[in-house]
């Protein structure tokens, strides 16, 4: 044991990682069960009905990314429409057929399908794309990873999880082939235009199948929450207390608690949406006429439907961006070599944002016609999320602030989230007042607010992540030079696209319109407007270089050499640069420290596995 | 050397006490707390929707008190046979399993006879939302009333095909049913005093 002291003076090498493990670690005799890998398995259950969390990420992942490039180029082509409603579209006719309406040889899409991809451009992002894509790519490949666990706590369900996902995706996009074009009614699916069929095109068979792909999705999210919850909580190794969890697992802890205490009530809601819709309910409809025939339903409450859906909507914006946080204080602490600052800050700010986020759902209804004292409420609430919100930011800085920073792609792209987060938090103080709220609501100020804060920034968060895990994920490297470029296009961007907005927004130009030609005063917009559109199609441009890098570097990056090519503390480095299903080879390493020991003793690092020294103290404590 | 072995060895309790519940049954419980969250919004969209007004007052069907009734009885004798599945009477495991079983039954078709006597009030589903919440929260329950009662059927088949032999394995599938089913329980006795009183 006298070895063990002097060794933690000095630079961990393979042979004492080896050597700590094999003394220390936990032995669940997985290998004396199971003659090597337990899951000897086909092509099939290795690539398709895995149940593997580390393949299962890389569904998530790759089935999200399917998604953010369809819903990208939905926004492109409305984008298109409202910066150059001149020119023509005829040349997207073969793809979009009759929603391309020729008039006089102008091609333009119909307000129909406009509406249509509105809505299912922010479907597919906020959830296939933000929710499973994010947080189902990353708590599926870290917690078993991190929290040294040889699998999910059922892998089965996790399994499931994947493939109802996968079936949500399989309807929703079934939807954009009907006759009458998927929902347009908005991601919000508000009634009327949710239950009565003959409201819009999209309200019949569109609605129905959004509304069936949406219950699959819950389903998904809800299988996956459980798994999270129970992993975390259960099948932590030996030594991994709460307080030695990296900040990724408590992230993905709270969101996952968020999200299944949120998502039963948005099913609820879709289920008195269905009820509505078939049984001739009156749940959420008042009295309605349609062509000066009154409608049979009596005495329902639209309003009550936004109650419901907003005590999911507004959680969801933090499950959309609490996993984002998590993998960015990672990344910012390991590339500026430096222990993240203020860990139990960290904690129990996103504790407290998961807390506040169940009370304030109504400040996205202040122009519904909510009671005013009421919003009173919801504006206190509201506005105190900045108090945790600016501790996360205080302490990410902190970290950064005289760091050894590596400025590479992963990095970059977590000091771009910081920045973003920034930006977006602002604007939303202006839009959690109520009063400010009647002139900023439904314009491009919310706009630019949410594609902000919880699109991009969330999308920043994911890049780090993926950048920063792909060695894990793949055993290579993903090529640094198109990272670099493709970060530097996104965030600049990114800005040129929505910083215009908040002008637009705060002129008044409403969100949602298909085209602003009929109003005098917005017409010296039509330059700006023109702007976006081009900084959009730029932007997408610059994701087909990542595109191009992550696909490209699953079978030519360059190679991982050692282990842990970070440098990085955590045990998910600890597995073979190949992990098998099962993670590690032999024993599960013990933890010994938290996770954040960075220049520590005239060290880079310390590994989580290594024991304390001789009156060291533990970092989170 | 003593203060890591120490260590070590503290480490070494930690973890065996931590793991003191099963991971599927606290997955178990992770799952009824989403299914509550699913009721509070019916319940609670019960009350918002009542205070707006228009709403039809009628008095509960006489036949849920019975209903409420069998699955009470279905919960104790599940737990009866859960204990004597412990103690290894074996005929009196299968005897009250099969009682929790018939009971589950009855439950879901005394409240399908509760739909129907709703019906000859003239309370149907689209009469008034008042009316329209009582199916939709009674249904919904029956949903999760089926999944339970699909469960004790495993469970009967278990006791009557399997040899009797209380592995642990078995013991804690027993033990997830009988969890599932209590709450299934508790959750209605909730529903149905809320329906009844009408806070």
């Amino acid at each position: 044991m006298a070895t063990m002291t002097t060794t933690t003076n000095l630079p961990a090498t393979q042979h004492d990682e080896e050597v700590l493990i094999e003394q220390l670690g936990y032995d669940d005799h997985f290998h004396e069960h199971h003659h090597g890998d337990k899951y000897k398995s086909n092509f099939i259950t290795t690539y398709i009905f895995s149940q593997d969390h580390k393949m299962i990420a890389k569904q998530f992942l790759i089935t999200g990314m399917f998604w953010a490039i369809m819903g990208s180029l939905m926004s492109l082509v409305f984008r298109l429409q409202l910066g150059f409603p001149q020119e023509s579209l005829t040349w997207l006719k073969p793809f979009l057929g009759k929603w391309i309406v020729v008039q006089n040889g102008v091609g333009s899409l119909s307000p129909e399908f406009y509406y249509a991809l509105v809505t299912i451009h922010g479907t597919v992002l906020v959830f296939f794309v933000l929710t499973a894509g994010l947080s189902g790519t990353f708590s599926n490949l870290l917690i078993p990873l991190q929290v040294g666990a040889r699998d999910m706590a059922s892998p089965f369900l996790n399994m499931l999880s994947y493939w109802f996902f996968f079936l949500a995706g399989v309807v929703m996009f079934l939807s954009l082939f009907l006759s009458t074009g998927p929902f347009s009614g908005g991601w919000t699916a508000y009634p009327p235009l949710s239950i009565l069929p003959q409201a819009s095109t999209g309200s019949g068979a569109g609605m129905t199948l959004w509304a069936i792909s949406l219950v699959l999705f819950v389903v998904s999210v809800l299988l996956g929450g459980i798994n999270y919850i129970t992993t975390v909580l259960n099948l932590r190794t030996k030594g991994m207390t709460m307080w030695r969890l990296p900040l990724t697992i408590w992230a993905f802890f709270i969101t996952a608690i968020i999200g299944l205490l949120s998502f039963p009530v948005l099913v609820s809601a879709f289920l008195l949406v269905i009820f509505d819709r078939t049984f001739g309910t009156s749940f959420f409809l008042s009295e309605i006429f349609i062509g000066g025939q009154a409608l049979e339903h009596v005495g329902g409450s639209p309003v009550l439907y936004q109650h419901l859906f907003w005590f999911l909507g507004h959680p969801e914006v933090y499950i959309i961006i609490l996993p984002a946080m998590g993998l960015v204080s990672e990344v910012l602490s390991v590339h500026s070599r430096k222990p993240i600052f203020g860990y139990k800050a960290m904690v129990f700010s996103m504790l407290a944002i998961a807390f506040l986020s169940f009370i304030v759902w109504a400040h996205h209804m202040f122009m519904s016609g909510v009671n005013p004292f009421i919003s009173n409420f919801f504006v206190i609430f509201t506005l105190i999320i900045a108090v945790p919100s600016a501790v996360k930011v205080f302490n990410w800085i902190s970290t950064l602030y005289r760091g050894n920073i590596r400025f590479n792609a992963a990095s970059l792209f977590a000091i771009g989230f910081v920045s973003l987060f920034i930006s977006g938090g602002l604007t939303g103080i202006f839009l959690g007042n109520s009063a400010i709220d009647i002139q900023l609501h439904d314009t491009y100020f919310v706009v630019a607010h949410f594609h902000i804060v919880m699109g991009v920034a969330a999308f920043f968060g994911m890049f780090a992540g993926i950048y920063h895990w792909f060695p894990k994920m793949y055993g290579r490297f993903m090529n640094e030079t198109m990272g670099k470029i493709h970060f530097w296009g996104t965030l600049i961007g990114a800005y040129a696209i929505f910083w215009p907005m908040h002008y637009t927004g705060m002129a008044g130009v409403p969100r949602r319109y298909y085209a602003f030609d009929t109003f005098e005063t917005f017409r010296h917009f039509t330059e700006l407007n023109q702007f976006i559109t081009v900084a959009a199609i730029v932007t997408f441009t610059f994701q087909l270089v990542f595109v191009i890098n992550f696909f490209y570097s699953i079978w030519n990056g360059k190679k991982l050499t050692v282990k842990n090519p970070w440098g990085a503390s955590t045990l998910e480095w600890t597995t073979p640069i190949h992990t098998g299903h099962g993670n590690w080879e032999g024993k599960i390493p013990a933890v010994q420290r938290w996770p954040y020991d960075y220049g520590k003793n005239g060290r880079e690092f310390i590994p989580q596995y290594e024991p304390l020294g001789q009156g060291e103290r533990d970092g989170g404590h | 050397m003593s203060r890591i072995k120490m260590r070590v060895q503290t480490v070494n309790m930690e973890y065996r006490s931590r793991n003191r519940i099963h991971p599927q049954k606290f997955a178990l419980w992770v799952a009824c707390a989403s299914i509550t969250m699913m009721f509070a919004a019916f319940t609670s969209s019960y009350l918002v929707r009542r205070a707006a007004g228009n709403w039809l007052e009628f008095p509960l069907p006489t036949v849920f008190y019975f209903s409420t009734a069998a699955i009470v009885l279905s919960s104790v004798t599940l737990h009866l046979s859960y204990r004597f599945f412990k103690s290894g009477a074996w005929q009196s495991y299968r005897i009250f399993l099969l009682a929790a079983f018939v009971l589950g039954l009855a439950f879901l078709a005394l409240q399908y006879q509760g739909w129907v006597a709703l019906q000859q009030m003239g309370v149907t589903i689209n009469t008034n939302p008042s009316g329209s919440f009582v199916y939709v929260i009674s249904g919904v329950h029956a949903a999760h009333i089926l999944g339970g009662v699909t469960a004790l059927g495993v469970a009967l088949l278990h006791a009557f095909v399997l040899p009797f032999k209380a592995t642990s394995a078995r013991k804690l599938r027993f033990e997830l049913t009988l969890t599932y089913w209590h709450f299934v329980d508790v959750l209605w006795i909730y529903l149905f005093f809320f329906l009844l009183l009408q806070p």
